[in-house]
């Protein structure tokens, strides 16, 4: 770390500070979902940006992260109401809310492994079939495993845990590791397998185990933005991790740039705002008393086939924004721009 | 422990499922096999048919057969349109680009519907004499059933008639083998891709007739799940391949029911959870499915 990225830290944190005093509990919520959407474009950058596969099961991640999680921080006392037939074990276990989010990443990442051994090494474009199947599967579960899950009830009553402090942290780390990964040589063999996959093998690279690194690692954030979604809202039931979700972090990292982690924050940011601007709007408009619910999806979905056709490499274009440099010993040296697309 | 009767009841029933299935598989299968796309708009055509022949069943006096035949029609030339706004601009673009495109397509059609027609169910009731359920020897199963099955089937015997006997039928084939080298030969590309999408298109708004008729209600979501599963159907067949998805289709139609029917029923709420377990046991042992004509290895 160096005094640049201690100092911008440095500031995010004080305006953190700031927001949490000034903003109200609905734009602290806004906020909040910004960061998570943040932890979810950055993971999912991974595969679908660097490695050049297409993976849609970050809904699924997020409900298998969200549950366990929950199932972990319950207090036994709430536990034995809502869940009798839970084992003992497992009923009596309360478990601080960073392990049990971390608990939750790491058995997302689990399945992704499962599920990726035998359809990463096939084309890319299997993964996206594949893991949506993993979704409707992830749901199935959640709505069957009543002893767990309590059906399509749902658990509600979770710990409020989620504060901005901990959203906040956990994006700084995801994009921390993924930035320290995708500039790596692990990073370099990504970027060479999305280019050309029989060049890279060719090459040495390990196409298979580079993939599974990237899926895993994405799941694996994806998980722990599931455990910190259901401690913001504090209920989640099978349908709440839908393909809508999906679909909108799709949209968040094509419109940042797939393969740009500040393309990703940057999509993310953009594209949670302003879908909750439209939703305002949409509820107040109507066309000759018709209401017009759907209208913002339809937007969204517009300008992502028009992204596609004229802009296909999304606002920031596979680079990287670097924030000026302040303090800087070798301020007369040329500077060499960070260029992930290789 | 089973008898003889209900066993013959599974196998009629994953005969109906199944139909719909291959229908559904086969429009995947070629746009697939000719230009390497995942649409998964494909279901949301399924949805679309199935509430044109809603509305013209509801709305005029039209017989039976123009009420699955109209839809077919217009749902075909949807196909087309979609195509040529949203997919012909990305020819040549990398296939994730086509992918992320017919999600968005997708998105707004099924959006389209919400906003015009709202999010609520609604019934789709087909005449009594067409569902009620008849016994005949051992087994019993509706008009509707009967209807399914024999039209799936013309329609496939057609399909097969196009493709091995008519130019474009034949050029179909020529793209799913090799574009670039069929585009060399002089074959119009734009021309076939788009009949490749009204045909695929068309057979989903049948088989969205038949998945209404069957389970009785429909709504702007009801495509996702026939969709996905005649995916796991084409690939069980051997993806790009039009027999292979026949008899993908027919195989998953009987591996869901005979799973629901004879394994103890409280799996049964395990069934799509079963399907896609299938994909991926399929992807691990024999990836190419089983009439594979494209190489699905890494490429």
């Amino acid at each position: 770390m160096n005094k640049n990225t201690l100092f911008y830290l440095a500031l995010l944190t004080g305006l953190l500070f700031l927001a949490q005093s000034l903003l109200n509990d609905y734009y602290q919520r806004v906020l909040a979902v910004v960061f998570i959407n943040i932890i979810l474009t950055v993971s999912l950058n991974l595969t679908n940006g660097f490695v050049g596969d297409f993976s849609l099961g970050h809904a699924a991640f997020m409900s298998i992260g969200a549950y366990l999680s929950a199932v972990l921080t319950l207090p036994p006392a709430s536990k034995a109401g809502l869940m009798p037939q839970l084992p003992a074990w497992l009923g009596q276990l309360e478990v601080p809310f960073l392990a049990a989010t971390i608990l939750g990443g790491l058995l997302a990442a689990l399945v992704a492994a499962v599920v990726g051994i035998p359809v990463l090494r096939l084309r890319g474009h299997y993964l996206a079939v594949a893991t949506l199947g993993l979704m409707v599967i992830v749901r199935v579960v959640a709505i069957n495993w009543t002893a767990v899950t309590r059906g399509a009830k749902g658990i509600n009553g979770l710990p409020a845990f989620t504060n901005l402090w901990w959203v906040f942290g956990w994006a700084v780390v995801t994009v921390y590791v993924v930035w320290r990964l995708v500039n790596s040589s692990y990073g370099r063999a990504m970027i060479a397998i999305r280019e050309d996959a029989t060049a890279a093998a060719a090459r040495g690279v390990n196409v298979t185990a580079h993939r599974m690194l990237a899926f895993c690692v994405g799941a694996f954030f994806a998980g722990i933005a599931g455990a910190l979604w259901g401690h913001l809202i504090t209920a989640i039931t099978p349908h709440s991790f839908s393909f809508l979700i999906t679909f909108n972090v799709v949209v968040m990292l094509v419109v940042g740039g797939m393969g740009s982690i500040s393309g990703s924050i940057l999509g993310a940011t953009v594209m949670t705002l302003v879908p909750e601007f439209l939703r305002r709007v949409e509820t107040s408009l109507s066309l000759g008393g018709h209401p017009l619910y759907g209208l913002s999806q339809i937007i969204i979905a517009v300008t992502i086939t028009l992204v596609m056709i004229f802009r296909r490499q999304g606002l920031l274009g596979g680079r990287e924004v670097q924030l000026p440099r302040l303090f800087d010993r070798q301020r007369a040296l040329p500077q060499a721009r960070v260029d992930t697309t290789g | 422990m089973f008898s003889l009767p209900y066993i013959a009841q599974q196998v009629v029933n994953g005969l109906t499922l199944g139909s719909i299935y291959a229908l559904v598989a086969i429009g995947l299968s070629i746009v697939y096999g000719i230009l390497r796309l995942i649409n998964f708009a494909h279901g949301d055509l399924l949805m679309v048919g199935a509430y044109l022949a809603l509305a013209l069943l509801l709305n005029t006096a039209l017989p039976l057969g123009a009420a699955v035949l109209l839809p077919m029609i217009i749902v075909g030339g949807v196909g087309m349109l979609v195509e040529r706004l949203a997919y012909r601009p990305l020819r040549g673009a990398p296939e994730v680009a086509m992918l992320i495109t017919s999600l968005a397509v997708s998105s707004v059609i099924q959006n389209g519907t919400i906003m015009t027609l709202s999010a609520q169910p609604r019934a789709f009731r087909l005449p009594q004499e067409l569902i009620a359920q008849q016994k005949v020897g051992v087994v019993s199963f509706s008009t509707l059933d009967v209807l399914s099955v024999a039209m799936a089937v013309g329609l496939m015997a057609l399909l097969t008639l196009f493709v091995t006997r008519t130019r474009v039928g034949i050029a179909m084939r020529a793209c799913a083998e090799n574009l670039r080298a069929a585009r060399l030969m002089g074959i119009n590309i734009n021309q076939v891709i788009a009949y490749a999408f009204a045909i695929g298109s068309a057979l989903a708004a049948a088989a969205g007739f038949m998945w209404a008729g069957r389970f009785g209600s429909i709504e702007p979501f009801m495509g996702f799940l026939p969709g996905l599963k005649a995916f796991v159907a084409a690939v069980i067949g051997g993806i790009g391949s039009i027999p292979g998805a026949m008899l993908g289709g027919y195989l998953l139609g009987f591996a869901e029911i005979f799973f629901v029917g004879f394994l103890p029923p409280e799996l049964s709420g395990y069934r799509d959870a079963f399907v896609f377990a299938l994909l991926l046991l399929v992807l691990l042992v024999r990836p190419r499915g089983l009439l594979a004509t494209v190489a699905e290895r890494e490429g």
